[in-house]
């Protein structure tokens, strides 16, 4: 008890140097948190996806259509329950201004929905974008983003489907939890399908990808094995994995900037260790005599090691928490300001706990040195010293 | 009447752990800071190196990168007709029709798929990029199944080597050589045969862009004229390779230095902290030799100069030694998708006057601030009271 107290009155000994070090390490707690929310938020795809979903594409290269006939040939494969597609509309919206960019697919309204059980849109909503050519859907994110409301139009110039386009806003579908991403636009295959008949006939008839919503989970291996082989002879080749890997392609494509940001987020945790590390340091020096002379009273020096340890791991604690507090608002602030390059954006447990973790390691860490050293400091040579 | 530089130097080195932390702190710091504007940096040399300032690209309207971009033969035929062109000696024009696609290649080591551009042209010899040179093995032949690998593909990827054979599609090319395109965007590519590639995807007569030298720099606004005023080409754009290649990295760039900045700027709070942790401490240690450097009649804004130099000077050595850190990171190379083009795209960390001064100005910034508020403590120090103090 008496210990503890020890350890409580030393921290508020230096209240300008303790105040100053929790607040360097809230700070570097704060960025750390945020580069590894930044990290989280790249692999959400990856978290999110489904595993009773398969993806085949291309074999060659996902910018690669696939025949729209490969579809029912697909759905005889025992094991697939239902099959969807989608294409890559691209486009221009605003101008390309970089917080105008979100995806937009050219899907099937009627099988969209159902292998997507994830993304909410009402019954009559759905009924208005089946019935409507040149109707889209879009996420409950960008709706609130643009001020989207149903019957709107939304005009995009077209880059890989030439030409000025209109499309009618039929619903808003909103996401299921806090996981699904909600800035996506979606629009009618058909419709574009029927545009390139004037424009370009070689390109009709064509589809991007096809979702393959299977029946169990663990037959992905099994289906896949069996789509891939029944084109294998065709001119394209396809190549099935499951979403989950799909989506890790996609991630593994910006490895490098993941890897920087990772190392960042190590080099912070080296800058929360110094800065600790020197508070310590400087208040066991300026406690040489203390120390001597708790000793001199019989205090052992495992006892004198522990009060430094405790008030670092005290402080380093102090520090996570309040860091930790701090995430939060930043997290929004930043999320809010790429909502499109991040459709979602959370502080996930992981970090919490890793912000935390980390402050109360630093805190053990950067107190080693000087418990070290003061647990082996003479009685006569510390009652000696003059600082 | 100064205080000597020598003082504030001499007390630095009485506690070296301490300086040496503070210094490591600021040196992380700085070198964060300075990778950050390095890389962002290294993204807009490769852009600049790749486009030839005397190259005018011409591709569709609106088209964001190469892959989106159809030009059509009869087009490409048409335009090459235009006086402004310029000719080799044996009459035959300065200029390529490319066409551009994608294949997935796996990278060396992780077995990241990362998507490479194939990249056909009809003739290698009419090479109006200087800046690609073949370093190893030979040209492509044409109509055969053959590519060369820019060094970066090379160096990166897996299969890319001379004799080895890269999937497309239903046919396989063998590489029989071996580019060196340097820093710019073409390291990052396989280039073929135009007719191979515009068979192997049905594309018939549709190359995706023509790009020609332009002789006399003042004829760019005379082709913008004819595009516009020529009806068959009404759906085309020329602009200057340089500007094009920049566009495409625009957001990449922008995007880098965003999240770098952000992430530096909180974390340069950490480190003036750390420097100002040092400094109060400093000044409560040594209350006694501020009283006395007062009492030999060194005045208040001497102490407060001494000990902003102090913190600037801490600044300074975390400053040099980031610098020398980050200087290391020209050895590495970068390559990630560029969102902006979806393509693979390898480039380094580059090190401008630009960027040293900027990092010198930021630590010099994080070296004043860090120590002010102790050495206006010091100065106010009462001499008598400073004198009484202990240690």
């Amino acid at each position: 008890m008496i210990i503890t107290k020890f350890i409580v009155k030393n921290v508020f000994r230096h209240k300008l140097r303790t105040a100053l070090t929790i607040l360097g390490l809230a700070i570097a707690v704060m960025a750390f948190g945020l580069l590894r929310t930044v990290v989280t938020a790249w692999n959400y795809g990856v978290d999110a996806s489904s595993s009773t979903r398969l993806i085949t594409r291309h074999a060659v290269s996902f910018i690669f259509p696939l025949p729209y006939n490969y579809r029912d040939q697909i759905a005889q494969i025992p094991g697939v329950k239902q099959v969807s597609f989608a294409t890559w509309f691209g486009g221009v919206y605003k101008d390309n201004a970089p917080d105008a960019f979100f995806p937009r697919f050219a899907v099937d309204p009627e099988s969209f929905f159902p292998v997507y059980n994830e993304f909410i849109l009402p019954d009559d909503q759905l009924k208005a974008f089946i019935s409507q050519r040149n109707g889209c859907v879009v996420g409950k994110k960008i709706a609130d983003q643009f001020g989207f409301k149903i019957g709107d139009i939304i005009t995009m110039q077209g880059d890989i489907f030439p030409g000025m386009w209109d499309f009618v806003v039929t619903g808003i579908y909103s996401g299921r939890d806090k996981t699904v991403d909600e800035t996506q636009m979606i629009i009618q295959w058909a419709y574009l399908d029927e545009s390139l008949k004037e424009t370009s006939p070689s390109r009709v008839g064509y589809v991007g990808w096809y979702i393959v919503a299977i029946d169990k989970a663990n037959q992905a291996g099994m289906v896949s094995e069996s789509i891939d082989g029944l084109f294998s002879n065709s001119s394209a080749k396809t190549k099935t994995e499951t979403e989950k890997a799909f989506q890790q392609g996609f991630v593994s494509m910006s490895s490098a900037i993941l890897a920087s940001l990772e190392i960042i987020s190590f080099v912070i945790i080296g800058i929360i260790l110094l800065v600790l590390g020197n508070t310590m340091i400087m208040s066991a020096r300026e406690r040489i005599r203390e120390y001597a002379v708790l000793k001199a009273l019989g205090f052992s020096s495992a006892l004198v090691s522990g009060l430094i340890i405790g008030e670092s791991v005290l402080i380093g604690f102090a520090g996570g928490l309040i860091g930790l507090a701090l995430t939060f608002p930043i997290a929004n602030a930043f999320g809010q300001a790429f909502p499109t390059i991040f459709p979602v954006f959370e502080v996930m447990p992981v970090t919490m706990i890793l912000s935390v973790g980390f402050s109360l390691g630093v805190g053990l860490l950067a107190s080693a040195f000087p418990a070290w050293k003061s647990g082996r400091t003479t009685i006569v040579d510390g009652l000696r010293q003059i600082e | 009447m100064k205080v000597p530089f020598s003082y504030n130097w001499r007390n630095l080195w009485a506690r070296k752990l301490t300086t040496g932390l503070t210094v490591t702190g600021i040196s992380l710091v700085v070198f964060v800071f300075a990778a950050v504007l390095m890389l962002s940096e290294g993204i807009r040399d490769t852009m600049v190196a790749t486009g030839s300032k005397d190259n005018l690209i011409i591709i569709r309207k609106g088209s964001t990168s190469d892959l989106l971009s159809v030009v059509m033969r009869e087009q490409i035929d048409l335009v090459s007709t235009f006086p402004e062109m310029q000719k080799h000696a044996d009459g035959s024009i300065m200029a390529t029709a490319d066409v551009v696609t994608m294949i997935n290649l796996d990278k060396k080591g992780s077995g990241d798929m990362g998507n490479i551009y194939l990249r056909g042209m009809a003739n290698p010899a009419n090479n109006i990029r200087p800046q690609v040179k073949l370093v190893e093995g030979r040209w492509f032949r044409p109509g055969q199944a053959e590519a060369v690998v820019g060094n970066k593909v090379h160096d990166l990827f897996q299969g890319a080597e001379v004799g080895r054979e890269i999937e497309i599609g239903s046919r396989k090319l063998l590489v029989v050589g071996i580019l060196d395109a340097g820093k710019t965007g073409f390291a990052s590519e396989i280039w073929t045969d135009a007719d191979l590639i515009l068979n192997e995807y049905n594309r018939a007569n549709a190359f995706s862009t023509f790009t020609f030298h332009l002789g006399n720099q003042d004829d760019f606004e005379v082709i913008k004229t004819r595009l516009s005023s020529e009806k068959r080409l009404q759906d085309l754009e020329v602009k200057r390779e340089q500007d094009y290649y920049l566009e495409q990295s625009q957001f990449m760039a922008t995007f880098i230095t965003a999240l770098g900045l952000v992430v530096t700027i909180i974390f340069s709070f950490g480190a003036m902290i750390g420097a100002m942790i040092t400094m109060y401490a400093a000044v409560s240690n040594r209350t006694t030799e501020i009283g006395t450097l007062r009492a030999l009649g060194f005045k208040r804004r001497s102490i407060l100069t001494a000990f902003l130099v102090e913190a600037v000077v801490l600044a300074l050595i975390g400053c040099a030694v980031g610098l020398v850190l980050a200087s290391g990171l020209q050895a590495v190379t970068f390559s990630t998708t560029n969102f902006g083009t979806f393509s693979e795209l390898a480039f380094g960390f580059s090190m401008s006057t630009s960027t040293i001064i900027s990092t010198f100005i930021f630590a010099l910034v994080m070296g004043l601030v860090g120590g002010f508020l102790p050495a206006v403590r010091a100065a106010r120090l009462n001499i008598v009271s400073a004198l009484r103090a202990e240690g």
